[in-house]
């Protein structure tokens, strides 16, 4: 898995008129033994892309949702070492689509951005998304991404200013990840009318795909979402379903292959 | 001197790590300082407010007789606690709101440890007229319940932090989260010499009124500046601001106090960030911070809330770094017994974060000779601190 294989899904995604569903899920909730069979059950239910959390303690751009997850993960005992271990020995032909890390900048830092970037090469990671690293600091991580082929994906939010997003996009490897609204991670009820105005002042500077995710919760919004976004990014909600349901890898395929469904623009009307 | 680089770096130390819709906002606020501190007008509506409202200039008191006690030199308290609502915050928090209104924002929030930044918030708040909500960690409001109340009775909501260690740096978190969901209106005002650029340098900018005046009051009482500065801290504003009055002298030495709790041996035992931490990212900037070897924050303790945090403001990391200032730690149980003497021997009780200053001024002052002066910024008094400590004095004398 490369920083091209990220790129190939949206390309194939769009040949097939739809939107690429990124599923995100929190490494180690309710435990690193579980996470197999719960990406196989997102890659199963049509996830074209998994987000995998690495879990942090002081999560800023995360909602009560996920820091009660990164929680959960913790307290359970899981590390950086775990998570890469955990990947790197998965079953990638039941596994088979990429995935790509999301965790904050201390952990990479304290680890070391080259030994991190490395080990997340190494154990089959295609991508990483660290929320509070904006490109102004993002130098010589950046850097070692790019030298160990992981994708490094940038930000842009409704705050985000139209000359700095030029800067953004041309930094940002994969994809551009479209922050659909003020505020933190978490499920929405109704989605952020402003959301499709972002995406449609974002397409003039940018060739590069764009994801949307915050606050992306049902087949509804997803369905939205694909008629001008070339991805859906789903976190928090599939982390609610599946904290409450017993069969966990069962509710998380659900969940997926409605949300699937709904980014395929052949079933708009 | 001295302020950071372009990018908000000293040294090593700083920047800016935010959500990217956070980005914006701070660029705003930086612009928004570098006008208001070009303009005179802002100063002069800033200087009235601590002189009429704040009660400016602070005195400076010798301590003679806890430097009887000490056998050694003589030891100075810059009164921060004689400040309206107790401490020195206020001469942040005054300067803030100031900025908030010059920004045309409806709404001000805050977090705070110890609740004093959280009261000087809420006065501010009162005063200008902007409702204030302040994110307070559960462990810290039963703590400090007084100032919970004051809060509330100044028109505040205080938002009660149950998420992670539920003290400061999870008040912080939240703060945070709240402002990146409605920065448009609202204005951050933070605590202490923390967070991403600007923070750290306007927050410092309003405490250094501290360094001024002592610098200017020491030569007026003693024909030259002290030898020794002493302050407290927890993310170090207060530090920061008396330091500033003395950073370009270099004779003058500067010492920082962290709280040691119960000691430096094991990470969640202490709060000292510059002694014990490693280089990391919190709350924004790249500064030392007490944490694992899988960069998770790790908990904190001290009997001082106000000192209870994992991280240290970067310009203290860059002091630290460059041997500019040392940094010292004194326990749980030191604090407490200057907390006592300075009540029993000055009549005046200091705040539990202003006790470590005091702790460490004693012992330094003990090693010099009778002619030199130890400057120790008193920065908050202890009104909120006597409960629980007459508390846990009742406790001790049972179990004896």
């Amino acid at each position: 898995m490369n920083t091209s294989q990220v790129a190939s899904v949206f390309e194939r995604c769009a040949a097939e008129n739809r939107a690429a569903l990124i599923a995100y899920l929190m490494a180690g909730d309710p435990s690193l033994a579980d996470m197999p069979a719960l990406l196989e059950a997102a890659a199963a239910g049509g996830a074209d892309i998994i987000e995998l959390g690495i879990p942090y303690s002081d999560p800023l751009a995360d909602g009560p949702t996920i820091q009660a997850a990164a929680q959960r993960s913790l307290r359970a005992g899981t590390t950086f070492d775990g998570v890469l271990a955990m990947i790197g020995t998965l079953d990638r032909n039941r596994v088979a689509v990429p995935i790509i890390a999301f965790t904050y900048f201390n952990p990479v830092f304290v680890r070391g951005v080259e030994r991190t970037a490395r080990g997340l090469a190494a154990a089959g990671f295609a991508g990483t998304i660290i929320p509070d690293l904006p490109p102004e600091e993002a130098g010589g991580t950046a850097d070692a991404f790019a030298s160990n082929g992981v994708a490094l994906t940038f930000l842009v939010a409704p705050t985000t200013p139209s000359e700095r997003i030029p800067m953004i996009a041309e930094r940002s490897s994969g994809f551009v990840y479209v922050v659909s609204r003020m505020g933190v991670t978490g499920a929405g009820q109704t989605l952020d009318g402003s959301v499709a105005a972002l995406v449609d002042r974002l397409r003039p500077l940018t060739d590069k795909p764009l994801a949307v995710g915050f606050g992306v919760s049902t087949p509804e919004h997803a369905r939205a979402i694909a008629a001008y976004a070339d991805g859906v990014i789903v976190g928090s909600a599939l982390i609610d379903r599946l904290s409450s349901a017993a069969d966990k890898p069962a509710a998380v395929r659900e969940l997926c292959a409605a949300l699937a469904l709904a980014s395929s623009r052949d079933q708009i009307k | 001197m001295n302020g950071p680089d372009e990018r908000g770096y000293y040294g090593e130390f700083g920047g800016r790590f935010v959500p990217e819709v956070l980005v914006e906002p701070l660029r705003e606020l930086e612009a928004a300082v570098t006008g208001a501190f070009a303009d005179d007008g802002f100063w002069s509506e800033y200087k009235r407010l601590l002189r009429d409202y704040v009660g400016r200039p602070s005195p400076l008191f010798e301590a003679k007789n806890l430097a009887r006690r000490s056998r050694g030199a003589r030891i100075v308290l810059k009164r921060e606690d004689c400040n309206h609502t107790g401490a020195h915050k206020i001469l942040n928090t005054v300067g803030q709101g100031l900025l908030a209104r010059r920004m045309g924002k409806r709404r001000i929030i805050a977090e705070t440890g110890a609740g004093q930044h959280g009261v000087a918030t809420a006065t501010v708040g009162a005063l200008l007229g902007m409702p204030v909500e302040v994110y307070m960690g559960a462990e810290d409001v039963e703590r400090q319940s007084l100032n919970v109340y004051l809060m509330e009775l100044l028109g505040a909501r205080v938002r009660v932090v149950e998420s992670g260690s539920r003290t400061l740096k999870d008040a912080t978190n939240e703060a945070f989260r709240d402002w990146a969901a409605t920065a448009c209106e609202t204005f951050y005002v933070i605590g202490s010499v923390v967070g991403a650029h600007p923070y750290p340098m306007l927050v410092r900018r309003f405490a250094s009124t501290i360094g001024e005046e002592a610098r200017v009051q020491c030569r007026q009482r003693f024909g030259r500046s002290p030898d020794h500065v002493v302050a407290c801290v927890g993310g170090g504003s207060n530090a920061m601001g008396i330091f500033a009055g003395f950073i370009d002298d270099a004779q003058v030495r500067l010492w920082g106090v962290e709280a040691g709790g119960h000691g430096l041996e094991r990470l969640g035992l202490h709060a000292a960030s510059i002694g014990a931490g490693t280089v990391g990212v919190l709350h924004g900037a790249r500064t030392l911070v007490l944490q694992d070897a899988d960069g998770q924050i790790a908990p904190t303790h001290s009997i001082s809330a106000g000192l209870d945090y994992p991280g240290v403001g970067p310009e203290h990391a860059h002091l630290a770094r460059t041997g500019r200032a040392r940094y010292v730690m004194i326990t749980d149980d030191e604090a407490r017994v200057s907390f006592e003497r300075l009540a029993r021997l000055e009549g005046i009780v200091p705040a539990l974060e202003s006790a470590h200053a005091v702790a460490f001024a004693e012992r330094l002052a003990g090693t010099l000779p009778a002619d030199a002066i130890v400057l120790v910024n008193l920065s908050g008094r202890g009104d909120k601190d006597a409960v629980r400590f007459a508390l846990a004095r009742a406790a001790t004398a049972a179990t004896a």
